[in-house]
């Protein structure tokens, strides 16, 4: 009974009927499909046309459509294409498939120029909106922080403190051993470098530079924008997805004060602790370096370190972080909020909180250079 | 093939013995045995809590079990090979409890979704096939071009049908179908599922608590307690059962709406 399915043809006098025949189910889609087609190139003939389905062993959805899908095309002009034979089982699903409608055109983009254009045109003033956006949030968190000023009780101290935890504690080890790192590579070049002009001692004077006034904080703050400003992005976004921040505004909260003031506070505090440890970090790799790869043994070290730096220099990096730290937990929490109901797009909106929050602290850090610079520090 | 046949109406279509699941300390299910026959409409019902879901999930292979054996069209799934799998998972559908529809893919895409994966038909016929299935569940065809975030909750589970039934499987889960539709949808729906059983021989799996779905569109009903059946049969049998818990459910005051 059950087989591959056939179509046949058959002429029964001025009639012509087409007997289907074998397995009309999904798995023969293809076979089933081709035989359609050839059969559908007799529409327009003179002949009434049956097609007989009375040995359809098995029929489903697929078989059902691609049954009714010929009828349709048989039937032209005065000719009508019946369908005979059909068993109490599946005249209902016949039926079924005979109120569906012809398929809708399916509109596809193609690219044009005016497409392309139009696009850049769309992005430029996307950035626009972006700036717009960040300067909104910033508003939108002071005012939340003048309302907990005025209504202290209304501050979220536990939600601050398990933010601290998650991205000032549990960020140290990390961050502790990245910088000292970059303090041994960066002690290392500079010694192997320097040697050359028998200069070995200025590499105190480079570390100490370098690591208190830039790369410390700059690269901690990228650091936290990668894991910390993601993570609040996607805690957002996901929170924007199932409704929750909407359910938080329905009970009368403010999801600036109840979700964003804590993670932005954490942040802002979080930043500066952990610039410091990576500074120190970083001094003591560079420290190490310097004693057992270039010989500067660490009592000189430390006393070069204090002629070569001042307090100046330690301040400027210590001021760079909490607004570096501002910035990346705006970014984050604008584009965890811009997501919209797809999985697709809260990724997309992670990706741009890492990007544009990097992009931001290193555009803050050339800011503050040229700052400092004019004001001689 | 004719024997064949015959076996097919004689075996369950699901074959559940002693199976247990457990979550840390808690025993959700208890040495649970379940039979569901060929081309039956399974009503399960039970206490919110009791384990519905997570014996769907077992069954389904989402869920790992501690002890018992499963068959599913025949085939024990613990000791199938992945290519004997595959052709069991390609015969079932399944409808999660909140549409589990891809959120990043169109409903036509994601009604097409199994269809790309295991078929090889023309996109004309996909693109048809989706608007029949569509059809089928009752949406409109401007609902294909749209993406599951602008659906409301009610076209979420239709589209979760029709994906559900994209490949015309012969056992479909349907894990609480009618629970956010309103009556009268819940009432085509059960419709629906009798229309499709009848025509296509499905077998249906339903957790339900819609006491309407169990009086229309149920054969026979299974009702979870403790970690185990602790009752199955007709609808009849179920009022007739003095068991505390399924006194209340079909005498309750809901019930008797239903009834009259």
């Amino acid at each position: 009974m059950n087989g591959d399915p056939k179509l046949e043809r058959i002429a029964k006098g001025n009639a012509l009927a087409l007997c289907a025949t074998g397995t009309w189910t999904a798995s023969f889609a293809p076979v089933l499909e081709r035989m359609v087609a050839d059969a559908e190139k007799l529409a327009g003939g003179p002949q009434s046309i049956f097609i007989d389905v009375s040995e359809v062993a098995k029929l489903d959805t697929f078989g059902a459509w691609l049954i009714e899908r010929l009828r349709r095309s048989l039937t032209q002009g005065p000719v009508e294409a019946q369908i005979a034979g059909l068993s109490a089982n599946y005249s209902s699903l016949v039926d079924e498939v005979r109120r569906v409608r012809a398929t809708p055109v399916i509109e596809t983009s193609t690219i044009t120029i005016t497409g392309m254009l139009e696009q850049i045109g769309r992005t430029v003033v996307g950035l626009a909106g972006t700036v717009a956006g960040l300067v909104d949030m910033l508003g939108a968190v002071l005012a939340a922080v003048g309302r907990v000023l005025i209504h202290p009780r209304s501050f979220r101290l536990t939600s601050t403190v398990h933010h601290m935890e998650q991205v000032c504690w549990r960020a140290v080890p990390i961050i502790v051993l990245i910088t000292f790192l970059i303090g041994c590579i960066i002690a290392q070049q500079g010694i192997f470098h320097f040697r050359r002009f028998g200069a070995d001692i200025f590499v105190v004077d480079m570390l100490g530079v370098l690591v208190l006034r830039e790369i410390g904080v700059l690269l901690v703050a990228i650091m936290v924008a990668g894991r910390s400003g993601s993570a609040y992005t996607a805690e957002l976004g996901s929170m924007k997805m199932r409704e929750e921040i909407d359910a938080l505004r329905t009970m009368g909260f403010d999801p600036i004060e109840v979700l964003v003031l804590p993670r932005m506070l954490a942040l802002v505090l979080a930043l500066p602790i952990l610039a410091f440890l990576g500074a120190m970090a970083a001094l003591y790799g560079g420290g190490l370096v310097a004693w057992l790869y270039g010989g500067v043994d660490p009592e000189a070290f430390l006393l070069r370190l204090r002629d070569a730096i001042s307090i100046d220099h330690f301040i400027v990096g210590m001021v760079k972080a909490p607004v570096m730290a501002a910035v990346i937990g705006i970014v984050a929490c604008v584009e965890g909020l811009a997501v919209q109901g797809s999985a697709e797009s809260l990724g997309q909106h992670t990706t741009a909180s890492v990007v544009k929050g990097i992009f931001f602290v290193i555009v803050m850090d050339g800011v503050f250079a040229i700052f400092f610079a004019s004001i001689g520090m | 093939m004719a024997q064949e046949t015959q076996d097919a109406i004689q075996n369950p279509i699901i074959r559940v013995r002693d199976i247990t699941v457990q979550f840390g300390s808690t025993r959700v299910l208890d040495g649970l045995n379940l039979d569901v026959k060929r081309g039956e409409i399974l009503g399960f019902v039970g206490p919110s809590g009791a384990g519905k879901s997570v014996l769907t999930r077992t069954i389904i292979g989402l869920v790992p079990k501690v002890a018992g054996s499963i068959e599913v069209f025949g085939v024990d799934l613990d000791s199938s090979s992945t290519s004997q799998r595959r052709n069991v998972e390609r015969r079932w559908g399944v409808l999660f409890q909140q549409g589990a529809l891809f959120s990043s893919l169109t409903v036509r895409q994601n009604i097409q979704f199994p269809m790309r994966e295991y078929l090889r038909v023309s996109q004309r016929l996909m693109d048809e096939i989706t608007m029949a299935k569509l059809a089928m569940v009752g949406l409109k065809p401007e609902v294909a071009e749209r993406f599951p975030s602008e659906l409301s909750g009610g076209m979420i589970k239709r589209v979760a049908l029709a994906r559900a039934l994209s490949l015309d499987p012969d056992l479909v889960f349907l894990d609480e179908p009618t629970s956010g539709l309103d009556p009268i949808g819940a009432g085509d729906f059960d419709e629906l599922v009798r229309t499709l059983q009848r025509t296509l021989g499905l077998t249906v799996f339903m957790v339900t608590h819609d006491l309407d779905s169990l009086y229309t569109a149920c054969d026979r009903i299974a009702v979870l307690g403790n970690g185990k059946i602790i009752a199955a049969g007709s609808i009849a049998d179920m009022q007739a059962s003095q068991h505390p818990w399924l006194r209340q459910y079909f005498h309750g005051k809901r019930a008797r709406a239903v009834m009259s």
